[in-house]
């Protein structure tokens, strides 16, 4: 494989970033699925099975929405890519249900998850469902109580959740958990981690699964404006999978802008953030050489954010590459912006956006465009699951 | 000659290996904590090296990072206490610990902080063979540090001889796929120890993960050359103001 910015090498490295920073004991199970998972997914079988549960299950294609009274407002033409339209509420799902076809293909029959949101968790919790499989989901106690529609939702769906209660019990630290219980259980366990972070192969993978996202923009702005390409894309980055599922086929097109936007939780100058870009160095977390925030004795800090899925130390190797060779801008959102942005989506457009997705929403005021320029923004999730914060701030 | 070279020419079997958490149970207990081991008839020391985030440990010893971390434990706060460590502690000593905090404290400086406070081998679980090679080995070798892999149940045999070739000191056998403090059947591991031991391998081998008392690290030493033990010391050590006693008494039962 040859290194790009959509892709890795050989050893997992997007420029500097990526790799496989691995106990051994985690060896055997990272090696089965470096060595089969192009494979796998280039199976006719597996191609047909995953473009079926896409269009049947999911119900992609999304939408591409032109946003009127939004464009009308910032002068330039908005247009929304409607993931919180895919089954279960958010993006997630395009990758959960790649990776189930992936781990059954392999034998596997347990399958774990760590979840913040618990929008990975309902993701994976609906596919094992479907497919039959036992599933267990890790997630930080401070996140079990601030989703608790969620959580709800895994009960139902069969799934175990199990709450991550060390260091800042969030993503994290459920993650921390998740890997654990894979080492516990070299066997018959499928890791299906939900961003694109961790060992290589998972950034790669998470993102060709996710990648679908900016092949449906193509062919939907080429219907609508006679382009397939915008002027730009936006994103909000927690691991970072929508936005690289947003970015995927636009990254080698150089008059294509990416931006990508972090929580910057209380602010870049306060230490409540997680703007792993800003606020943090190269390190190693979860098995990938990435940004990270992190003390001056190398020890991985809290981060904080209002949404839970963009409450994250790190950032996907990708996207670690993507800021330091300058491809991506990175902007951050404070929860106050994305509160914001959320409450002016509902108002103009109807629509309720998830936390995270208001971030990259927040960035129409953070940038000008064009009048004529046409913009991307990747509405990752839907915001049922953030109503008891929206209620807050309502003042109720 | 190197310490562990040196220990493993005279003792060859029954090597007891203890894992012990810098800063842990308080932050000054570092060296008498090492020194107690010593006492108790400890072969090797392996220091842990507090992270906010060890994967390839269980709770035990992650509480007992946490610990020290609150306490203030920090790389160069560890080497500070070590200037002291050779004219109190003889045996080899291992550091253990994760990338992150090495490599932010500077990969080289780390080697050449360790190697002038008498420090022997160094343990990064989450060090993989590639970087190793790739980036590490030259630094680790210029001074003069044993580097220490670990292998698994699941390790293949071509990967196990991979490892043994590129380790020094000794190999690290983990007993069953599983972080730090699991406490699985035991008899299930037997027949991988016979395994490794049909290898015939270069390093000396000590099993880890697991062992806890006499009857466990008797039992490893069955098929490998010594044991490692690690959270059921630091449990052990758990809210004790008197390491020294608390020390002698865990490692008598181990000892008999
Ligand atoms: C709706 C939504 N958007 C975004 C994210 C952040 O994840 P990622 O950066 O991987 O897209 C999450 C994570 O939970 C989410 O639920």
């Amino acid at each position: 494989m040859q290194a790009s910015y959509k892709q890795p090498d050989e050893q997992g490295y997007y420029g500097a970033f990526g790799g496989a920073y691995i106990p051994e004991m985690l060896y055997r199970n990272v090696e089965e699925l470096r060595g089969n998972y192009l494979k796998i997914m280039a199976e006719p079988s597996f191609q047909q099975e995953y473009r079926l549960l896409l269009t049947d299950y999911a119900g992609r294609p999304t939408p591409l929405y032109h946003a009127a009274r939004l464009s009308n407002k910032y002068q330039t033409n908005v247009y929304l890519k409607r993931e919180d339209l895919c089954h279960t509420g958010a993006h997630k799902v395009n990758n959960t249900i790649g990776q189930i076809l992936v781990a059954e293909r392999l034998g596997k029959k347990r399958i774990i998850a760590e979840t913040g949101a618990g929008q990975h968790g309902v993701a994976t919790a609906t596919v094992c469902a479907l497919k039959g499989l036992e599933c267990i989901v890790y997630m930080g106690e401070k996140d079990i109580e601030r989703q608790a529609p969620n959580v709800a939702r895994m009960k139902m769906l069969g799934a175990t959740v199990i709450p991550a209660k060390s260091g800042s019990k969030t993503l994290k630290d459920a993650t921390n958990e998740a890997i654990r219980d894979w080492i516990n259980n070299p066997n018959d366990t499928f890791y299906i981690i939900g961003s694109v972070v961790g060992p290589h192969p998972y950034p790669d993978m998470v993102a060709r699964f996710q990648s679908v996202i900016s092949k449906e923009i193509r062919t939907q702005l080429a219907e609508k404006t006679g382009s397939e390409l915008p002027s730009a894309v936006i994103a909000c980055v927690g691991g970072g999978s929508n936005a690289a599922g947003t970015f995927y086929h636009f990254l080698d097109e150089p008059s294509v802008g990416i931006y990508a936007v972090e929580a910057a939780g209380c602010g870049i100058d306060t230490d409540k953030s997680a703007a792993a870009t800003q606020l943090g160095k190269p390190g190693i977390l979860h098995g990938s050489r990435s940004f990270l925030m992190q003390t001056e004795d190398g020890q991985v800090e809290e981060p904080y954010s209002i949404s839970a899925g963009l409450d994250y130390p790190g950032i996907g190797p990708m996207h670690a590459n993507l800021f330091v060779t300058g491809r991506g801008n990175f902007l951050n959102a404070t929860d106050q912006e994305a509160l914001d942005a959320a409450f002016e989506l509902a108002k103009l457009e109807g629509i309720i956006p998830a936390l995270e997705s208001s971030h990259a929403l927040a960035a129409l005021k953070k940038v000008s465009f064009a009048k004529d320029d046409n913009i991307v923004i990747c509405l990752s999730g839907r915001g049922d699951k953030d109503m008891e914060t929206y209620m807050k701030a309502m003042g109720q | 000659m190197s310490r562990l070279k040196e220990l493993f020419e005279r003792k060859e079997r029954n090597v007891l290996n203890v894992y012990c958490t810098a800063g842990f149970p308080s932050p000054e207990s570092t060296l008498p904590v090492m020194e107690a081991l010593q006492e108790s008839g400890a072969d090797i020391i392996e220091l842990g090296m507090p992270y906010s985030d060890p994967l390839a440990d269980g709770e035990v010893i992650q509480n007992s990072s946490t610990i020290a971390l609150r306490g203030g434990m920090t790389l160069s706060r560890l080497f500070e206490q070590l200037k002291e460590m050779r004219a109190r502690v003889r045996v080899p000593v291992v550091l253990m610990g994760y990338m992150n905090p090495v490599l932010q404290y500077g990969f080289e400086k780390f080697c050449a902080d360790a190697a002038a406070a008498g420090v022997d081998g160094l343990i990064l679980p989450d060090l993989p063979p590639f970087e190793f090679e790739a980036s590490y080995k030259v630094i680790i070798d210029r001074y003069g540090l044993d580097f220490i892999f670990l292998v698994t149940p699941e390790t293949s045999e071509t990967r196990v001889r991979q490892l043994d070739a590129l380790s020094s000191g000794f190999l690290y056998a983990v007993s069953s796929s599983s972080t730090t403090g699991n406490e699985k059947d035991f008899a299930a591991v037997e027949a991988y120890l016979e395994r490794l031991k049909s290898y015939q391998l270069k390093n000396p081998v000590l099993v880890g993960f697991g062992i806890k008392d006499q009857d466990t690290f008797s039992r490893a030493c069955k098929y490998a050359n010594g044991a490692i033990i690690g959270s059921a010391y630091i449990k052990a050590l758990e809210g004790k103001t008197e390491v020294a006693a608390a020390t002698r008494d865990f490692i008598r039962n181990v000892l008999g």
